[in-house]
């Protein structure tokens, strides 16, 4: 193997990885905001109980983000130099701006939130929490930016620099409002929302189901079903949105979506199927001319399809079309289980429905893989470009690191990360298991 | 030297402003770790952990926006130190993370071989991240070969040649003399005197192997000295540390420990300061073909990009400073274990 090919193994392992615990601080940081919020509204032990509860998982699923992130910052330069080089002038600022806003405030304010409850007065701690939540949605912001602008270039120039080309800033808000950074930033956040809120749901619903801690399990539940199906919702609508771009902004990307070929013609849209890479056509069941539709709300306009790209500039079509189809169902998924189970709460069922429990059990891994997929559709459907149309992926690996020791780290981290994941189920049982029936309610109250 | 104070040079300091808030921070809890091992039972280990509970984590942000700001200000640096230094950064990085594992999970569980474990891993990787850290700082004094696209052309091997490896050793005894004042601060009664006897061996560790490696500097390394032969002024510096060293002895000695903190702190920016000093202009330095070594200016990003983050830079570090102070401050004085602690 290449140490192109391994570099982004390495890569997309390391990113998918980092990507399984930022959503989820990012949601279940919005929800300890709500749950303490309530408690200083109301004065309720039941909500300091929850707020308690659920800020020590959120100090665990914090400890892995970080512990991942770290490799993720020097990633760039280590494995990526030519990248780095091109792409440093222009948004090396935001991942500066990251740090010096977002994680210096996420990580000092999360140790009054777990650690401070009896040292400072209880509206510092809630201030704290809020910071902390604040400061996690704003590491997003800023690796988004970052993201979308290698996905959509612009408020910069290319100019001839002592060793090749580099891009450099020209317009600063240009860049970091670039044409896809609104959709992409908005979209991703209601993805963790979804991430936190069907964390919450899952772990709740099961306490139902094995009748514990039932006062706890069924506010802390209501509080996640309603943020959960607020959160699917403008998933759909920012999703929509995001498409749209992506058809103004690469095209052959969303001719991938939906294996759309034919190279300028309506373009359909496929419920399911399987994209035939040798005849170039796709088998499944379609809605003919609906991708025009959705796009420009006529379903005869033609769209630029593959075949209008020379082969070198397409992205692998399969996997993107897959990864992307299997958000969209998960999508519909978690809509409709959401709101049926506002419904059935609102009625005073949903408590007594013991599959539809046990699916809400299971819903914890809906948003994990669609925000996996989601990603994956983006990021491979971005291919052969790592900066879009400026710079390939085979162009921009660093030269001077071998294959071997490529292989060498990627192996060592996949130990890692084994070891870590482990861990983390471990211990999250061991949390979920104990329940909050550990927190002391006392002024000292413990984290067990 | 060029006395006009430029953006390329404000960014160089305010770069190494960053990696020494690291140093200093950071310090003092790989310290900790280095010197974990020597503790003797259970409570005092707690004791130790927990002394860099609330604060570790913190720390180690330090180093990850000193490498953002690499990044943005000088994007050459950042690719070719860390595609050059490539295994030697892997390993830090699993360094960082098997040490941030340790701290998390070592007082999770009551059994013996479990905490046993995780105190060798927290000990050991924090050993090793600090000597890892030396060995690239001695490696940047050197110079490394570059090729004209500023590549690194060398092999890991000749990254771990002797005089790194003083630097690394100088960096372990560094942080054990920090880590073990600090820990002095967070201590009381029998654990405290116990380090107060490690702290004073640390501090001859110290400054044995650091007027074996300030020899070796001057003696090989003649470039890293020539500002300071240049501008007399600067000889402030390395008085001014060797003064700091003498009180924090004296410190010590006479129990002030944060007075001893303190001077252990004048004594990291110090030699920072000196290092800085002997590496600019340059950033790092290529040899044998010096016509291929980054500076400030051949590696800087441009005027529009250092302005625009000298500008995030000014909002950005006072409100950095004061949650740092506030959390020192909330969690000052000596730990107590309670449940919330590790
Ligand atoms: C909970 C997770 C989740 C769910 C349920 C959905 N998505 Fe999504 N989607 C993501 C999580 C995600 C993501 C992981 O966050 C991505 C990757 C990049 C991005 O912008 O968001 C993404 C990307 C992404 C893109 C590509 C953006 C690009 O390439 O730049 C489109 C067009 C959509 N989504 C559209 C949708 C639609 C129409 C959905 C129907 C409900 C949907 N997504 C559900
Ligand atoms: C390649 C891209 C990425 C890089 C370089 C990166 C870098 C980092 C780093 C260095 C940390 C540790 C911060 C600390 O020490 O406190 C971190 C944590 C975090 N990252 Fe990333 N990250 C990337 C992708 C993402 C994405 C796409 C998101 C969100 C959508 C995200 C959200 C977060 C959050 C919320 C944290 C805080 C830790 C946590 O809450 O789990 N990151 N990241
Ligand atoms: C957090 C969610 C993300 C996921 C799951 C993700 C996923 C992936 C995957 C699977 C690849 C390999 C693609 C391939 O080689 O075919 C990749 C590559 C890459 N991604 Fe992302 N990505 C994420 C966020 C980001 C962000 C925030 C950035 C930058 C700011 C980024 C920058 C890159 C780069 C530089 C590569 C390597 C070059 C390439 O293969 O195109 N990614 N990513």
């Amino acid at each position: 193997m290449d140490n192109l090919l391994l570099s982004r193994l390495q890569f997309g392992l390391t990113i998918a990885f980092h990507y399984l615990f930022p959503p989820l601080s990012i949601g279940l940081g919005l929800i300890l905001v709500i749950m303490e919020g309530l408690y200083l509204k109301t004065a309720k032990p039941i909500y300091l109980q929850m707020t308690r509860f659920w800020a020590r998982i959120f100090g665990l699923v914090f400890a892995l983000g970080v512990a991942s992130g770290i490799v993720m910052e020097f990633q760039f330069g280590t494995n990526w130099s030519t990248y780095s080089r091109f792409v440093g002038d222009v948004f090396g600022s935001a991942l500066a701006a990251e740090g010096i806003f977002a994680f210096f405030l996420e990580s000092g304010f999360l140790a009054i939130l777990l650690f401070g409850w009896d040292r400072v007065k209880p509206r510092t701690h809630f201030f704290a929490t809020v910071m902390v939540a604040f400061g996690a949605h704003f590491s997003a912001v800023w690796i988004i930016i970052a993201n979308s602008w290698q996905q959509t270039p612009a408020g910069h120039h290319v100019v001839a620099a002592q060793n090749g080309l580099r891009a450099e800033i020209v317009d600063f808000w240009q860049m970091v409002l670039n044409p896809s950074a609104i959709d992409r930033l908005t979209h991703s956040i209601a993805g963790a929302w979804q991430a936190g809120a069907f964390f919450v749901i899952s772990v709740c619903a099961f306490y139902v189901l094995k009748n514990r801690h039932l006062e706890f399990a069924r506010k802390s539940l209501k509080i996640g079903l309603w943020v959960a199906a607020i959160a699917s919702l403008a998933q759909l609508v920012t999703g929509h949105s995001s498409a749209i771009t992506v058809s103004r902004t690469q095209p052959p990307k969303l001719a991938a979506f939906e294996g759309h070929y034919a190279e300028f013609a309506p373009a359909d849209m496929y419920l399911f199927g399987w994209v035939d890479q040798k005849e170039n056509l796709v088998h499944g069941i379609k809605i003919p001319g609906f991708l025009s539709f959705l796009v420009h709300g006529n379903s005869q306009t033609p769209l630029v399809g593959l075949n209008a790209v020379p082969e070198t500039d397409r992205p692998p079509v399969q996997i993107v079309f897959q990864s992307y189809h299997l958000m969209i169902a998960i999508g519909f998924g978690l809509i409709a289980l959401s709101w049926l189970g506002i419904v059935l709460l609102w009625r005073g069922r949903l408590f007594h429905i013991r599959w539809l429990l046990w699916t809400l059990v299971f819903s914890v891994l809906g948003p994990q893989v669609a925000n996996q997929v989601g990603w994956a559709s983006a990021e491979i459907g971005r291919q052969p470009w790592i900066v879009y149309g400026l710079l390939r992926t085979s162009e921009a690996v660093s030269p001077s690191v071998s294959a071997g020791q490529i292989l060498t780290s990627l192996i060592l981290f996949g130990l890692i990360y084994t070891l870590l994941f482990a861990l983390f189920v471990y211990l999250l049982n061991e949390k979920i298991q104990a329940g909050p029936l550990g927190e002391d309610m006392s002024v000292e109250g413990r984290r067990a | 030297m060029n006395t006009v104070i430029d953006l390329n040079t404000i960014w160089f300091f305010l770069v190494g402003l960053l990696f020494a808030g690291y140093a200093i921070l950071d310090g003092f809890d790989l310290g900790i770790g280095a010197l974990h091992l020597l503790s003797k039972n259970d409570r005092e280990r707690r004791t130790l952990l927990n002394a860099i509970g609330p604060v570790w984590d913190g720390n180690e942000v330090w180093l990850v926006t000193g490498g953002g700001a690499l990044f943005a200000a000088f994007p050459e640096v950042y690719a070719t130190a860390f595609s050059g230094f490539y295994m030697a950064f892997i390993l830090l990085l699993f360094m960082l993370i098997f040490r941030a594992v340790a701290i998390d999970f070592r007082s999770k569980q009551p059994m013996r071989w479990w905490r046993n474990w995780w105190d060798f891993s927290f000990s050991l990787s924090s050993i090793l991240t600090s000597l890892l850290i030396g060995v690239a700082l001695g490696n940047i004094a050197m110079g490394i070969p570059l090729n004209e696209q500023h590549e690194f052309v060398g092999s890991f091997r000749s990254l771990l040649n002797p005089y790194a490896l003083l630097i690394g050793v100088t960096t372990v005894a560094l942080f054990m003399m920090h880590g073990s004042i600090y820990g002095m601060l967070k201590t009381e009664g029998d654990l405290h005197d116990r380090i107060q006897t490690w702290s004073k061996k640390a501090v001859v560790f110290f400054v044995l192997v650091y007027a074996v490696s300030t020899l070796a500097t001057l003696l090989f390394l003649p470039h890293m000295s020539m500002q300071i032969r240049n501008n007399p002024i600067f000889l402030a510096l390395p008085i001014l540390n060797v003064l700091a060293i003498i009180n924090l002895q004296w410190q010590i000695k006479r129990g002030r420990d944060f007075q001893a903190f303190l001077s252990s702190c004048a004594v990291m920016l110090c030699l920072l300061a000196i290092f800085g000093l002997g590496i600019y202009p340059n950033m790092i330095l290529s040899t044998p073909q010096i016509e291929n070594t980054l500076t400030i200016y051949n590696a800087a990003s441009s005027g529009k990009t250092l302005r625009i983050m000298l500008v995030i830079a000014i909002m950005g570090i006072p409100l950095v400073l004061a949650y740092t102070a506030s959390i020192y401050w909330i969690f000052r004085g000596k730990v107590k274990l309670d449940a919330n602690s590790y």
